[in-house]
């Protein structure tokens, strides 16, 4: 099989990216301000401002610091600036993203004061930025891109055009040696004994068991009603969507027919080698998109039905829909076109073809929807109450 | 001109790819399997939403992707629509 190349960044440890962000990430929700204001005095860096990182503890603690760590030490990103209120905490996610090799300092506000940790923070982002804007793109292969999917406001459209076409992009981009990550834990509830019969072996499908069943026990633990209006969502009703048996079933299509996975994740969790991986994540777009940029993936495929607007700062996210009525009354957030599948005018095999050029045109610096319109969804999952 | 798809032959709902308006005699086909099913339509099917394929009563199980996709709560005609009303999870 010939794999393609694309232009991307190779990064201190090897890793590929696409995009070549310096981010100003707030360890906690009272950094953001700093954040904000080193971002808005040095033009090309990106604060990630974000609700959390407060008194939290055990495994939601521990969920916080990889989604933290992973965020800085994904290969779209070139250096980071973090940003906390007392250095503890803040030096331990500098600490965990320097492992990368890749450029990272810490500041906290405590005994300074907002205006000079600014002023400090500003100085180090601004040779961060002149810095990066140096690096130059290589040759690398469509196959070291970490490609994570889920799709959002599903219909049924979805389920006949655009995660078959997902699904189609997987198997190929598995064949040729790639790794990519699915999830969405809740979704795939009537569904889930096809899941688990990709599974690679009998060890990874008791995982996957014992995380399905987690999420179920948790469902049913706190709902009221059937989660009708959540779980399939209003706007999956809408769009024709009746039960979340039927929702699950057309979302299973993103994972294609031939290939298996060989593993299962934490949320935020990287991959440890190539294939395919389960994630156990929500189906909200913005948190189960956080969690797979935090484990990595550097590029996202989202199937639409309805018209997810979803975007991420840190990972491109593709969005692919097959409903006409979408792509003609929202067409700017569309970035690949599926309906002629449901005309028949459109095999699944030849959309997945079309799917992997936009891929490329995206690893090569071609911006999504998404990015153009400005979509940078940063939404920490987080798992209970704090302290 | 196709106004309806199904996933495979045994689902007993297809998906309208087009608004199909009552007492349309509708052309459908099926994503796996060449089979070319029709079904003349009793109400107007939004485009995306199920179209019966077959009778139902209450506590029937519906099909698509040749898969259980939840249980009937309310008669169903041949040619009618299949939503939220007529339809619910057997799971939640």
């Amino acid at each position: 099989m010939k794999i393609p190349t694309i232009k991307g960044y190779r990064r201190e440890n090897g890793r590929v990216g696409i995009r070549n962000h310096v981010i100003i990430l707030p360890v906690d929700d009272i950094s953001n301000a700093a954040c904000e204001a080193v971002a808005n005095n040095i033009k090309g860096t990106l604060a990630l401002p974000h609700a959390y990182g407060r008194l939290q503890f055990g495994e939601d603690l521990d969920l916080f610091f990889r989604t933290m760590i992973g965020t800085g030490a994904n290969p779209n990103v070139a250096a980071v600036v973090v940003i906390g209120i007392e250095p503890g905490w803040t030096q331990r996610i500098v600490d965990g993203i320097a492992k990368t090799g890749k450029p990272v300092a810490g500041f906290s506000i405590e005994r300074f004061g907002d205006i000079t940790t600014i002023a400090n923070a500003s100085r180090k982002a601004l040779e961060y930025v002149q810095w990066a804007s140096e690096l130059e793109r290589t040759t690398c292969k469509f196959s070291e891109l970490y490609i994570s999917v889920k799709c959002g406001e599903s219909d049924t459209t979805t389920g006949l055009s655009s995660c078959p076409t997902v699904g189609n992009v997987i198997d190929k981009s598995i064949a040729m040696g790639g790794t990519a990550s699915f999830g969405e834990t809740s979704e795939l509830t009537g569904g889930e004994h096809i899941v688990r019969a990709k599974a690679a072996n009998e060890k990874v499908a008791q995982q996957f068991d014992a995380i399905f069943k987690d999420y179920q026990d948790m469902i049913m633990k706190e709902k009221t009603d059937d989660l009708s209006e959540s779980q399939p969502t209003k706007g999956n009703i809408r769009g024709g969507l009746t039960t979340i048996e039927e929702k699950a079933l057309g979302n299973i299509e993103k994972l294609g027919k031939k290939t298996k996975f060989v593993g299962c994740l934490k949320p935020a969790e990287a991959p440890s080698k190539k294939g395919f991986w389960f994630m156990d994540t929500s189906s909200a777009a913005a948190e189960a998109v956080t969690l797979w940029a935090a484990s990595g993936a550097v590029v996202h495929l989202f199937p639409t039905g309805q018209g997810n607007i979803i975007g991420n700062p840190i990972e491109p996210v593709i969005k692919i829909s097959g409903n006409p009525l979408t792509c003609s009354t929202m067409g700017e957030h569309i970035d690949h076109n599926v309906s002629a599948i449901l005309r028949g005018e459109m095999t699944v095999d030849e959309a997945g073809d079309e799917l992997i050029e936009m891929i490329i045109r995206t690893a090569n610096g071609r911006l999504t929807a998404a990015e153009a319109l400005g979509h940078r969804e940063f939404v920490l999952t987080k798992l209970y109450r704090s302290a | 001109m196709i106004e309806f798809l199904m996933h495979v032959e045994q689902d007993t709902v297809g998906v309208a790819v087009v608004d199909i308006k009552a007492g349309t005699h509708a052309s459908g086909r099926t994503l796996h399997g060449d089979a070319k099913p029709k079904v003349k339509a009793l109400m107007d099917i939004p485009l995306g939403h199920k179209i019966a394929m077959r009778d139902f009563k209450p506590g029937d199980t519906v099909i698509k992707y040749g898969e259980d996709i939840g249980k009937v709560v309310a008669p169903i005609k041949k040619g009618e629509h299949v939503h939220v009303h007529n339809v619910k999870t057997k799971r939640w």
